[in-house]
């Protein structure tokens, strides 16, 4: 109530005033503010449904037709033939898996890498400072030139990846991002490095939001670092873990300019993801309707997988 | 408190790993940035440049128009951040106020605006912008940007709206102020820090964006920074390293310094957002 005499100077505060904030919410003066509110809506809901809500539905039917880019024949409705075709090509199939094993590659050691950082930085350590400093690094650059400082590491001649390896005697260099095995596993690493500050910070907030009371109750039990993390810590941080986990699988999965950088999607398609090969589809070879009937698969898959996580989630909560 | 000596120890190797973990690629891109030819193409590269040279930015700016890509991308993502706040807001008040059926879809589309693998939505928008010749224009792109932070501008605003006890608001009311009043003096103050907040984190994501600039911008004087910078990458993934650090690391220092600053800000506002959701 101190911030509210604060914040309200012009008139002193008196006691009315509190009565009227608790009690008498259905007495405010807002009948014509409904009126009010659609006015304080409009001007961000109609460029969402003209920007973004419209052009979903457009993109929808456009996986029903043979749109092209650059065509002089009027676009067709072609029914389910995109999908069908789709079901058969064996590319889009595997940059489909490539897509999931790059999604959970990534989400599940950045999680792991992040939890262990954000417990640190929750400790008094003395370069706790310098180390929430460096992890606005990755967070703040842009995509493409993370990319580009990774090609720079991993350049086969310059690079100080193969430097260092063959200065602790493991042998010669090797070109990482063009070779058909380290391709992904090094576009991995660079993802689980770009990704790793935000799931730590969210982590981090987690755990100060845990009551310290409860961690030194704990402790005075005579309950282990383990067992402390396992009783006290994880249960308050669970929440934040599954929602941050399940965001990153999605924007793993949905991911794009990074890999673009590094290998576009090569070598021989081994790190081509889901929306490497839509964007070649449709802006390449201009299959505007295909590229559609794309998204929509990568849409369907992302809902179903999403809404059996929620259902998992509550179902947890009710547990809980 | 009583943490033993060999755990500390065991925490501070920790620490110093993940440390270097997360500088080396970027001291890396900095040594590169200010290596001579010679040197970049020593087959034994050094962390430390020899005889550090500002060549390479030089050659960055004769090579490609990165002044003027500078110069689109910042009206890109200052236009796009100006209006996405500004249209944001007043929603985001209504959203965090009132639990009415709108207030509920709006978080729904949120949600569901997260999930979206963005070829769905480019590829009408391609044709859209297109039919309105609005197709390599940084204009085109603006508009593009503002429905895509519209979501999480909503979401960060809302929770610093809830951070606004209605209770002032009230009191205002009580006192005779009308309600566009209490709008503009109790609350619009209060929410100022959060709206910039907004707005500059806003701008950071416009500044960094490149799918929707690669598939929308086509001739290099109007095409956004990320964008002019993978030119520097040749067809066949050559590239001339020197300039090539030397530009991605300037592209990103806005960023940074942005980022520094509202860094505490953001991740209170969204988690703030997510908490009370």
């Amino acid at each position: 109530m101190t911030t509210a005499t604060e914040a309200s100077p012009p008139s002193p505060p008196s006691p009315p005033r509190r009565r009227a904030g608790r009690g008498t919410g259905g007495r405010r003066p807002r009948q014509a503010a409904d009126h009010g509110a659609w006015f304080l809506v409009l001007p961000a809901l109609i460029p969402i449904l003209v920007l973004s809500v419209g052009p979903l539905l457009y993109g929808i039917l456009l996986a029903f037709t043979d749109a092209q880019s650059g065509r002089t024949a009027p676009t067709q409705w072609i029914g389910a033939l995109n999908f069908r075709d789709l079901l058969h090509d064996t590319l889009f199939w595997e940059s489909f898996r490539i897509g999931l094993v790059w999604a959970v590659g990534v989400t599940v050691p950045q999680f792991l890498l992040a939890l262990g950082l954000a417990l640190l930085l929750n400790q008094d350590l003395r370069l706790r400072w310098l180390a929430r400093a460096l992890a606005i690094i990755p967070w703040a650059m842009p995509e493409v030139v993370v990319g580009i400082m990774w090609r720079l590491v991993y350049n086969p001649d310059a690079g100080i990846l193969n430097e260092t390896l063959r200065d602790i005697g493991l042998g010669g260099g090797r070109d990482w991002l063009s070779g058909l095995a380290t391709a992904l596993p090094a576009v991995i690493l660079v993802g689980v490095w770009a990704g790793m500050p935000q799931t730590t910070v969210a982590l981090l907030a987690g755990l100060q939001n845990t009551p310290r009371e409860l961690h030194e109750a704990a402790a005075v039990d005579g309950a282990g670092p383990w067992r402390r993390f396992r009783t006290v810590t994880w249960p308050a941080l669970k929440p934040i873990a599954l929602a941050i986990t399940a965001l990153n699988l999605i924007w793993n999965f949905n991911s794009f300019a990074l890999v673009y950088v590094l290998t576009s999607g090569g070598p021989g398609g081994r790190t081509r993801l889901p929306m490497l090969f839509a964007y070649e589809e449709a802006f390449r070879y201009g299959q505007f309707g295909y590229a559609a009937a794309m998204g929509c698969v990568m849409v369907a898959v992302i809902s179903i997988a999403l809404a059996v996580f929620l259902a998992g989630r509550l179902k947890g909560g009710d547990d809980a | 408190m009583r943490t033993s000596t060999p755990a500390r120890a065991g925490q501070y190797t920790a620490l110093l790993a993940y440390l270097v973990f997360l500088a080396f690629p970027f001291l890396w891109l900095l040594s590169t940035a200010f290596k001579p030819p010679r040197e970049l193409g020593s087959l034994h590269p050094t962390w430390i440049p020899e005889d550090p040279t500002l060549a390479n930015f030089r050659q960055a700016f004769d090579e490609q128009p990165l002044l003027q890509a500078a110069l689109n991308s910042l009206l890109a993502a200052l236009a796009a951040a100006v209006i996405a706040v500004l249209i944001a807001t007043p929603m985001a008040y209504v959203v965090a106020r009132r639990r009415t059926r709108l207030a509920k879809a709006v978080t729904g589309w949120v949600v569901v605006s997260q999930a979206f693998p963005f070829v769905l939505l480019i590829i009408p928008l391609f044709l859209v912008l297109k039919n309105l010749r609005l197709i390599n224009s940084v204009p085109g792109l603006v508009l593009v940007y503002v429905v895509w932070a519209l979501p999480f501008a909503l979401w960060m605003l809302a929770g610093y709206v809830r951070a606004v006890p209605p209770e002032l608001e009230e009191a205002a009311a009580v006192d005779g102020a009308g309600r566009l009043r209490t709008l503009v003096s109790v609350t619009a103050p209060l929410l100022a820090p959060g709206i910039v907040a907004t707005a500059l984190f806003a701008f950071i994501t416009a500044w960094n964006e490149f799918f929707f600039a690669l598939v929308l911008l086509k001739t290099p004087e109007k095409q956004t920074l990320p964008v002019v910078l993978t030119h520097f990458i040749g067809a066949e993934g050559v590239a001339d390293l020197g300039p090539l650090a030397a530009a991605a690391f300037l592209a990103t220092l806005p960023s940074l310094v942005v980022f520094a600053i509202i860094q505490r800000r953001i991740t209170g506002g969204m988690l703030t957002g997510a908490v009370k959701s």
